[in-house]
């Protein structure tokens, strides 16, 4: 059995600011890490990988620096680390990742099972993982809280909000994990010690995967950035300050006002 | 299958296009927002708003939608899409998107719609937008401006599809209000459809769905929410923000940091990760005002804060900034509420 899971570098933080000049997003001193629910479905994957045996596959897209992601994911444990990376796939929309990283999954075949965490901290779209079991044509089951998987299927849970669905799918399939499906293990000394060496990693191009040139980056993408910009925060507030009985005055004329009362 | 829906094919005044999400308990809210966001979008360029609704048992809905607002609504009944699921559901609204050639297709950012949008963008080879809290029309450019907020509500971004039809999003509920007039004096056609569905679609086996045991708060429809925070300090803070709240008509909203410290249950949770809430009056009680909890309430068209710390970033966003201890202000509030002479 062969479990690909896919990895996101994303900043430490979502705490950042638009440059109100150049419109871009200012993550100076942030540092990178793997996207928090990457995390749980990687961890799914070993948790996997120790009841039914597989080789756990962790695929990124991303600049030089995503190595980084990809070294911790093999010192938590996963057995093969392959990053994406060429300059034609940079400022991909989702669409555009999701057809890079079906590219690379396609070499990658056989597979049984693809994981990926349900949406990433920066971009919060939890759109790539469906998009990428389109390109692919298989299942999907997405907001997977738990996962049993079976000779030649599977059951998952899902999290619909005010309902659970449990569904069965033939595999090969794709399942986006959230963060309540387990608890994320940490790299262990040994896996430190044995894994990184960031030349362990893989790197593949464009032309590795075999994708077409104008399906990929920037100039693949259907969607655009506009415009980005910091939300606006600002009212024409009122400041009282006072005793209990007139603060408590203001908000009842201010109820009265409005018809409440 | 991947046939290619360009800007050439379907001009400028092509429909818009709704996906019905609807349940037992009947259409989703959202469905309805979407329906007033595109009768404003239709009142700046004119044209049909088409709802496209997979259905079996619950397919009377259909006259709703139609009295709702749509000037088409596309019906698909079949068994296979009594509960949803998403290879039949992709495929039945792929086809009718094929049928109908929209300028613009829209989904609720539920987890269902979630689910199956990204599925149909890729059938239709296009471009989609996730989460939008606001959507506007540039006439000029034929573009729809899809706003949406990423990095957890700290960076707001305007996506555009320029060249890729339709253009398709998700967007927020609770984000956009309903518009307040509810009946039109047309009422919409009703139109099968068949999306020649057949068990070969079929991606996934439904084996049980179980209702989570869970009250409604009903964020995302109510006309006052009165929302605690840190500063509540307790459980028995809570109970203080309840009696108001009964007293005024009023649903119970919370910050991540009361919810996390299990004074308050999930659902009453307002912000990034809850729900979004636009009410007449939101009162917000000894919550700082972090931009995830702002996100999910700075469309409130006044806004009540009462927050000691006169730095607190949640009184840069309020109407009416009260500076003062709540455990003395409420009270003194609740009291003139009850005092007041009965009309």
């Amino acid at each position: 059995m062969r479990i690909i899971v896919t990895i996101k570098q994303v900043p430490s933080s979502n705490d950042v600011r638009v440059d109100p000049v150049s419109g871009t997003i200012i993550r100076e001193g942030l540092p990178s890490v793997i996207n928090p629910e990457d995390k749980n479905a990687l961890e799914l994957a070993l948790c996997l990988r120790e009841s039914v045996g597989a080789e756990v596959v962790a695929l990124s897209m991303g600049p030089t620096q995503a190595r980084r992601a990809l070294c911790e994911a093999m010192a938590i444990g996963a057995d093969r680390g392959i990053l994406l990376c060429d300059k034609k796939f940079a400022g991909a929309d989702t669409w555009a990742t999701a057809y890079s990283l079906s590219c690379a999954v396609k070499k990658l075949a056989p597979f049984d099972l693809i994981l990926c965490g349900r949406q990433a901290i920066d971009g919060d779209t939890a759109q790539t993982g469906p998009q990428l079991s389109e390109f692919l044509g298989i299942p999907q089951a997405t907001c997977v809280e738990k996962l049993e998987l079976h000779d030649g299927f599977a059951i998952a849970s899902s999290d619909f909000g005010d309902v659970i669905r449990r569904l069965q799918f033939d595999l090969p399939a794709l399942v986006t994990v959230t963060k309540n499906a387990n608890f994320p293990r940490y790299a262990s000394i040994s896996g430190i010690a044995g894994a990184c060496g960031s030349e362990k990693i893989e790197v593949w191009n464009a032309a590795d995967v075999g994708a077409d040139p104008s399906m990929i980056g920037l100039s693949g993408s259907p969607t655009r950035v506009k415009k980005m910009f910091s939300p606006r925060l600002g009212r024409e507030g009122r400041v009282c300050d006072g005793s209990p009985s007139e603060l408590a005055g203001k908000i009842f004329s201010a109820l009265l006002e409005r018809k409440i009362l | 299958m991947n046939q290619q829906m360009r800007k050439d094919v379907c001009g400028a005044a092509a429909p818009i296009a709704i996906f019905v999400e609807a349940s037992s308990c009947g259409i989703s809210r959202v469905v309805l927002e979407l329906i007033s966001k595109a009768t404003e979008i239709a009142s700046k360029s004119p044209r049909e708003i088409v709802a496209f609704f997979p259905c079996f048992r619950n397919a009377d809905l259909a006259s709703e939608l139609a009295e709702a607002g749509a000037d088409r609504v596309i019906v698909a009944k079949d068994p296979l899409f009594d509960t949803y699921e998403t290879g039949c559901y992709a495929s039945a609204v792929s086809a009718m998107a094929r049928s109908t050639l929209p300028d613009i297709l829209l989904f609720g950012a539920t987890p269902l719609g979630r689910d199956l949008a990204p599925r149909v963008a890729n059938r239709l080879v296009t471009g989609l937008t996730a989460d939008c809290t606001a959507l506007d029309f540039d006439t000029e450019e034929g573009l729809l401006l899809q706003t949406r907020p990423a990095f957890g509500g700290n960076v707001m971004a305007t996506i555009v599809c320029p060249k890729h039809r339709p253009q398709m999003a998700t967007v927020r509920p609770g984000a956009m209000p309903l518009s307040a007039a509810k009946k039109y004096k047309r009422v919409g056609k009703i139109e099968f459809f068949d999306a020649k569905i057949s068990p070969v679609n079929v991606m996934s086996r439904i084996l049980d769905i179980t209702r989570k045991d869970v009250v409604e708060a009903g964020l995302e429809s109510a006309k006052i929410v009165v929302s605690g925070g840190r500063g509540m300090k307790g459980v028995e803070g809570f109970e203080i923000l309840k009696e108001l709240a009964s007293l005024i008509g009023a649903r119970l909203g919370a910050s991540r940091a009361a919810v996390d410290s299990g004074w308050i249950s999930h659902e009453h949770q307002v912000g990034q990760t809850g729900h979004s809430t636009h009410p007449d009056i939101y009162v917000a009680c000894g919550i700082s005002g972090a931009i995830q909890h702002i996100s999910g309430m700075g469309g409130s068209k006044f806004i009540i804060a009462i927050n000691k710390d006169r730095n607190a970033p949640i009184h840069d966003v309020a109407d009416l900034s009260i500076v003062g201890d709540i455990f003395k202000v409420i009270p003194k509030l609740i009291d003139m509420i009850k005092e007041q002479p009965k009309s």
